[in-house]
């Protein structure tokens, strides 16, 4: 039983859902409307799972002061700061039934967005310049053809990418256009990476319908938990 | 020390000078303030027509799926579209999928609309969905149903109490979906739950590593494709272009192109390195070849 009533929902349910992308009209159409929103739903309520699900890890982490549980105290004492002022409408103009939203300016949830997770999100983001710097110093060295090939790509596409690309073979004259860096640049973009990616997602796409369809056969039970 | 000394050395080199001369290349050329013109691309040239040709009172969806970590890469294009819109009077319905696209929103009404367009009126030209959870699922729902899922807007005010709400009952009401998009959900779940089965013309700007997985989408089922903040200069090249009064305050309406000097140098930098370590690399390598050789 514990099994048998959720591989028939997601029989159901699958089923439902390709038939009404094929034929959207009643009761199909109002079906998959009705299953899109249940989904909805239960992502919002995924939310709540997720944060008892940070709080047991990190809290058990700490707990047992296992190595790095400095870490996760900061994550666990940061998460329940963040979630009661947000709650509680901390510094809301108004107070908590002010009518006003958890984010309006001047509240203690605008600050700590304002002040400690907006400069930390981008400071994480700038620092992906300097590991990928270090990164291609170490990586694209014309070793063999085939990273010959990759450097050439990947010079193309930096310099490309500014207006130093245009600057430099900008005196081509305009039957040579298809020399200048801008062009192959976006030639490798535009016919090599579209071949490309077309290819994976196709493949990718096969991929998902084999396996929905497993799943949605019930072939596939690996989502239910190997109990 | 003999050459070969020095030149394994430089093949060895510590990260942390590539980290320095990182670090130098954004300081300087942002203290000296370089910038460099853009020439736009037809991508970035087919959104802009694509809006410049709408008519005003034509609703354009406004998608900001993005978070503080790629602000400083999409904020400068969002704005832009935010002002090209409001230049043409075009009606501005925001919306955002993930958790944080709510306070871009914000951010971006707060800086553009308010201060630079103070006679737009919430409601009439512009509004705010606010975030819902449920990613693609928000927009196979909204495709046939808008008020199923959204009752209020993001002030809490009942959608039927929003003039400019008259006559849209789902996003097929929208002449044109504009996403700002930084990963999952964004730019391809609107394309693939919105623009293709609800026949809605998708264009807008993604994070450059996101633009390689974007291209096999255009021109069939996206009107353009901006890729990061380069993407996002050449529109503000073309919105100089096209309003004259944009060259007033550089620091305000060119902020794309800014960002793209300390880009470009940085840019210069990393390719300096990778010259330096390949003719070191070379040089070694010729090197053990003789000495092997012997």
């Amino acid at each position: 039983m514990r099994r048998t009533v959720p591989l028939l929902i997601t029989a159901i349910v699958g089923a439902v859902l390709v038939i009404a992308y094929f034929i959207p009209h009643p009761p199909f159409d109002g079906l998959r409307e009705d299953f899109s929103i249940f989904f909805d739903i239960i992502a919002a309520v995924a939310f709540i799972l997720g944060g008892g699900n940070l709080i047991m890890m990190h809290g058990n982490r700490a707990y047992r002061r296992e190595k790095g549980y400095w870490y996760s105290l900061v994550t666990v004492v940061s998460f329940l700061a963040v979630l009661v002022i947000g709650l509680a409408k901390l510094g809301n103009p108004g107070g908590f039934g002010g009518g006003t939203s958890v984010v309006t300016e001047g509240s203690a949830f605008h600050y700590a967005y304002q002040h400690v997770f907006r400069p930390c999100a981008a400071t994480m983001f700038g620092l992906l310049a300097f590991y990928v710097a270090s990164a291609s110093f170490r990586a694209f060295r014309a070793k063999n053809a085939e990273a010959t090939i990759l450097l050439l790509v990947a010079f193309t596409i930096l310099i490309g990418r500014t207006f130093v690309g245009t600057m430099l073979t900008s005196w081509l004259p305009d039957s040579l256009y298809f020399l200048t860096i801008p062009y192959l640049a976006d030639k490798i973009m535009i016919v090599l990476n579209f071949a490309g990616n077309r290819a994976i997602m196709i493949g990718i796409a096969l991929g998902i319908i084999s396996t929905s369809l497993k799943v949605i056969i019930g072939i596939d039970r690996s989502y239910l938990g190997s109990d | 020390m003999s050459f070969i000394t020095i030149v394994e050395r430089v093949n060895e080199l510590d990260k942390r000078w590539v980290f320095l001369g990182v670090a130098l290349a954004v300081v300087l050329s942002t203290i000296f303030g370089l910038t460099f013109p853009e020439i736009p691309t037809p991508m970035v040239k087919d959104i802009f027509n694509k809006v410049e040709s709408m008519p005003p009172g034509s609703r354009v969806l406004l998608p900001f799926d993005y978070d503080p970590g790629s602000e400083p890469e999409l904020q400068p294009m969002a704005e832009a579209f935010v002002r090209h819109c409001a230049e043409r009077d075009l009606k501005m319905y925001f919306i955002a999928l993930w958790p944080l696209g709510q306070q871009m929103v914000e951010g971006v009404t707060n800086r553009v609309i308010e201060v630079e367009y103070p006679d737009l009126e919430y409601g009439h030209d512009y509004m705010d969905f606010g975030y819902k959870s449920g990613n693609e699922g928000v927009i196979a729902v909204i495709l046939t149903d808008l008020k199923k899922l959204y009752t209020t807007d993001a002030h809490g005010t009942h959608i039927d109490q929003v003039p400019m709400m008259a006559g849209i009952s789902n996003i097929r009401g929208f002449d044109l979906i504009l996403t700002v998009s930084a990963g999952y959900p964004g730019m391809k779940e609107w394309i693939q739950y919105a623009g293709t089965p609800g026949n809605i013309p998708v264009g807008g700007g993604c994070t450059a590593v996101q633009a390689p997985l974007m291209y096999p989408y255009y021109p069939e089922q996206m009107i353009g494709l901006m890729g990061g903040i380069k993407a996002g200069a050449e529109y503000e090249q073309l919105l100089i272009g096209a309003y004259p009064q944009f060259k007033e305050d550089k620091r305000r309406y060119t902020t794309a192109l800014i960002r793209m000097g300390p880009q470009t140098v940085t840019h210069l930098a990393i390719i300096f390195f990778i010259i330096v370590g390949n003719i070191a690399y070379q040089i070694l390598r010729r090197h053990r070849g003789t000495q092997g050789s012997r």
